[in-house]
């Protein structure tokens, strides 16, 4: 006889206990530590804060421990736990020509006022395994210079002084920028609203799209005019304060894209730009997303559309891997109902198609 | 205030009421509000991340945490059933953050959560059901642009869908959609139903609960309120019509219900069963047999 | 009035207030006429009914640009009482608020005056919340629509001028218009712009 399914309540909880136990892994090995995930595993705490769209280290850290490494799902953690704080205010614009930078290089520029700074990069590294990390090697002291607090002029002030590169937008122009968490994203968008989307865009998808465009999808020349990594200072503007008060620092990655333009119509051949900023050290997604963003211009440009990634519908509507993970598993969920609906059809299908059949041979007959 | 700690001695996250801040509730209600005075037109809302996946409820429960209060009673399903294991979920996620009574009996909820279904009980006035929906727009597959699909509401401009609608009748000699079968809400906007069994869809009509509608990742919510006009597309020379069953139920013997196809063997032997798992209980304690009890 | 009362007068339990307070107003909403209780209201200043604040507390913050009628804007405690407890930006042009509060009812600017919406977002027009006195005198109204079986029977007072026009007006912008919630003595009723007023006499 059969009885309905049921025991889901009980069976969801056993997946639960597992799972914990399966996080823990064998328990003779040291538990890991969230401090140990944000000293060691600090890219990926990076990756968590700005993809998770929420900056705090130690919660990031929490996420990939609970997620058993996995970023999208800690990604997911920090985005449901950053949904539900009250929002206090917007600080002001951060200003990283004042960053006290560790890492900064240029691609366009042999030298440069205040040099070219490797950083901690993997860049020159040989991708050799190295054994003496299996065990706790320790690692040598780094040569450390004196801090620079001199502020170091950005690249892209170089080039726009001779006009050869368009100006920044004018921060007047829209004094209160868009906030895609808090307002329905709507097309087309503005360039605040989209550069929001993109920072917080995976860095896969972002990574594959600026890819194309150097693959003749959109093909937009350009050149890393300058990357650098560093801290900045936070500043909220007080109405009761006659100053902006500080908030702290973070540390960010900007990648300022700059991009060969024959010009327009409307504009003079000169030099275009891509912009990224990203929390954290997170080159790579910097660098795809100042590809986008340039590719995303194309309209504004008065370049012709041909490429998936000048589709500014097609690329937002599709960056977000916390909506797209949940998409696509979602098809893991019963759907009985629509299939039974579906079964149902395909046999009446079917059987209009055999009724069809034999009519047209009984007429040949 | 139910507040979720992490398990750590000094609490660094702690949550509200159902889960979102009051300002993401405000949001949601104002949204809410604007399409209940526009019923069937999609009202883009700041939709926030929950904590369960995209594409599995989290519209509906974003609406459902908006407006569920301790006097509520609350029932969810998911294919009609109260005991499939999104439904499981989604329903500790309320007791969880809420404290609120819940309750798998249809007529005794306040709010109703579901996917895929419309209960076989017949509403009351003051109920609400909350639809969880994945792909809110109707013309979604027709036309892929939103920025496209927005002008045709706009103007009103149904067309496609009904070349839709008929190409399927030209190839198949009737109309091929089976499930999120298009409305017409109050004669204006086309709607999706949710991918609800066009069995349902009748049931929209005139309904006397409040039907409110999230999706999430889609960022929409739209609503139908109480005894609204809701008509399926159709032609004349091809009326809508709902999918019919040979059988009734096996356990309670009902006729009237959208039924599941269960396998029992592997030599093809399947039988058929209601998919609202209430209706059934109910009709089965009221002494009422299907083929298998008989 | 002390220079600080503004700061007083909210809600001991903001999040179940706001929750049952909105909950009238969704009903009210939904069943177009029909007199929902709003039980625990804050303690504004003078000059802002208590349902009205409650309304404005349960709906308004930071985001939803506010317009004053002149008798509440010209209220310096209820502009600071306001402020402080939703923090909604006041603007003084009506076309761009979210929400209207009017007090005066009878001198109401016109129904028109304000945002409308778009063909293609009608949800982007201003909702009116009414200060009324009550929903047992008045002009008995019969509506029809969404959210009513038949016809419903529905009066509220004071009514602005003209206000059957400007209403079938307001229905000929559907899907555009403006809805209203009307602010009675710890009580709500709505008009949503898809609700027809099918006949104004007595």
């Amino acid at each position: 006889m059969y009885v309905a399914v049921k025991g889901g309540e009980a069976a969801i909880d056993n997946a639960h206990r597992l799972l914990a136990d399966r996080r823990r892994g064998n328990r003779e090995v040291a538990d890991l530590g969230l401090d140990q995930i944000m000293e060691q595993l600090s890219l990926a705490v990076d990756r968590v804060m700005s993809e998770g769209a929420l900056y705090d280290r130690e919660l990031a850290a929490l996420a990939i421990k609970q997620a058993r490494g996995d970023l999208i799902e800690a990604i997911f953690l920090a985005r449901a736990y950053r949904t539900t704080l009250p929002r206090f205010g917007y600080t002001q614009p951060v200003d990283t020509g004042r960053m006290q930078v560790e890492r900064r290089i240029s691609a366009c520029f042999k030298d440069l006022p205040g040099g070219q700074l490797l950083g901690p990069t993997f860049d020159y590294t040989h991708r050799l395994l190295d054994p003496a990390l299996a065990g706790d090697a320790a690692p040598e002291t780094p040569e450390v210079r004196e801090p620079d607090t001199a502020p170091m002029m950005r690249v892209s002030d170089f080039l726009g002084q001779e006009g050869l590169l368009e100006p920044a937008p004018d921060a007047a122009d829209k004094p209160v920028p868009d906030d895609i968490a808090r307002n329905p994203m709507s097309y087309p968008m503005d360039r605040d609203a989209r550069l929001q989307a993109l920072a917080r865009g995976d860095e896969g998808f972002l990574l594959s799209m600026g890819y194309s465009t150097q693959r003749g999808y959109a093909r937009s020349h350009p050149f890393a005019g300058e990357i650098r990594i560093g801290e900045v200072e936070l500043e909220i503007a007080v109405p009761e304060l006659e100053f902006a008060a500080p908030l702290g620092r973070i540390q960010v990655t900007e990648c300022q894209m700059v991009n060969q333009f024959q010009g327009s119509a409307k504009a003079p051949p000169q030099f275009t730009r891509g912009y990224g900023l990203v929390f954290g050290q997170a080159e790579r997604k910097a660098m795809a997303m100042a590809l986008v963003d340039r590719a995303l211009r194309a309209t504004e440009l008065g370049e012709d559309l041909t490429a998936p990634a000048q589709d500014e519908e097609f690329v937002i509507a599709h960056s977000d891997n916390v909506q797209a993970t949940g998409f696509v598993e979602h098809l893991k969920l019963p759907h009985y109902v629509d299939f039974q609906s579906e079964l149902n059809l395909v046999r009446r299908m079917r059987a209009e198609a055999e009724v069809r059949d034999e009519t047209r041979q009984e007429a040949a007959e | 205030m139910t507040h979720l700690d992490a398990g750590r001695e000094e609490v660094i996250a702690t949550y509200n009421f159902a889960y979102l801040d009051e300002q993401t509730k405000r949001m949601i209600r104002r949204a809410i509000l604007k399409g209940i005075a526009v019923p069937g037109y999609q009202v883009p809302f700041a939709s926030r991340e929950m904590p369960m996946p995209y594409g599995w409820g989290t519209g509906g429960v974003q609406v459902t945490a908006a407006i569920i209060g301790p006097d509520d009673r609350l029932k969810v399903i998911d294919q009609g059933a109260d005991d499939t294991t999104n439904a499981i979920s989604i329903r500790k996620f309320f007791e969880r953050t809420t404290g609120v009574e819940t309750t798998t009996v249809t007529a005794q909820a306040s709010i109703i959560q579901t996917r895929h279904r419309i209960p076989e009980t017949p509403l009351a006035p003051g109920q609400v059901l909350v639809f969880q929906v994945p792909i809110p727009e109707p013309l979604r597959f027709l036309e892929p642009r939103e920025t496209e699909t927005r002008t045709m509401h706009a103007l009103e401009e149904y067309g496609v869908m009904h070349v839709k609608l008929y190409e399927d009748i030209a190839r198949h000699g009737h109309i091929a959609t089976t499930y999120a079968y298009p409305v017409k809400v109050e004669g204006r906007y086309v709607t999706d139903p949710s991918p609800t069994p066009k069995f349902d869809n009748p049931k929209m009509h005139r309904n006397p609960a409040l039907q409110l509608f999230g999706a999430g990742r889609e960022m929409r919510i739209y609503a139908i309120p109480p005894w609204t006009e809701v008509v399926s597309l159709d032609f004349e020379d091809h009326p809508f019509e709902v999918q019919a069953f040979e059988r009734p139920c096996a356990l309670c013997g009902a006729a009237d219900v959208f039924l599941d196809e269960v396998i029992t063997d592997d030599r093809g032997g399947r039988m058929f069963v209601c998919s609202d798992t209430d209706h059934c209980n109910t009709r089965q304690d009221q002494g009422h047999v299907g083929e298998q009890q008989g | 009035m002390a220079e600080t009362d503004f700061l007083s007068g909210g809600l001991a339990d903001p999040v179940m207030a706001g929750q049952s307070a909105f909950r009238a107003i969704m009903q009210a909403m939904a069943e177009p006429g029909t007199v929902h209780a709003v039980s625990d209201c804050p303690t504004p200043p003078g000059g802002l009914s208590r349902t009205m604040a409650a309304v404005a507390t349960t709906l308004c913050d930071a985001d939803t640009p506010i317009w004053l009628d002149p008798s509440l804007a010209g209220n310096s405690q209820v502009v600071k009482w306001l402020a402080f407890h939703t923090g909604a930006p006041v603007t003084a042009e009506s076309g761009d608020a979210m929400f209207g509060f009017v007090s005066d009812t009878a001198s109401m600017p016109t129904l028109d005056r304000f945002a409308q919406g778009t063909d293609a977002y009608p949800d982007r027009s201003t909702t009116l919340v009414l200060a009324v006195d009550g929903f047992d005198a008045g002009q008995l109204l019969s509506l029809a629509g969404p959210g009513i079986e038949s016809t419903r029977r529905f009066a509220f007072a004071p009514m602005p001028e003209t206000f059957i026009d400007q209403w079938s007006g307001n229905r000929a912008r559907f899907p555009r218009g403006v809805d209203l919630i009307l602010a009675g003595p710890a009580a709500v009723a709505c008009l949503p712009r898809s609700t027809r007023i099918t006949s104004g006499e007595d």
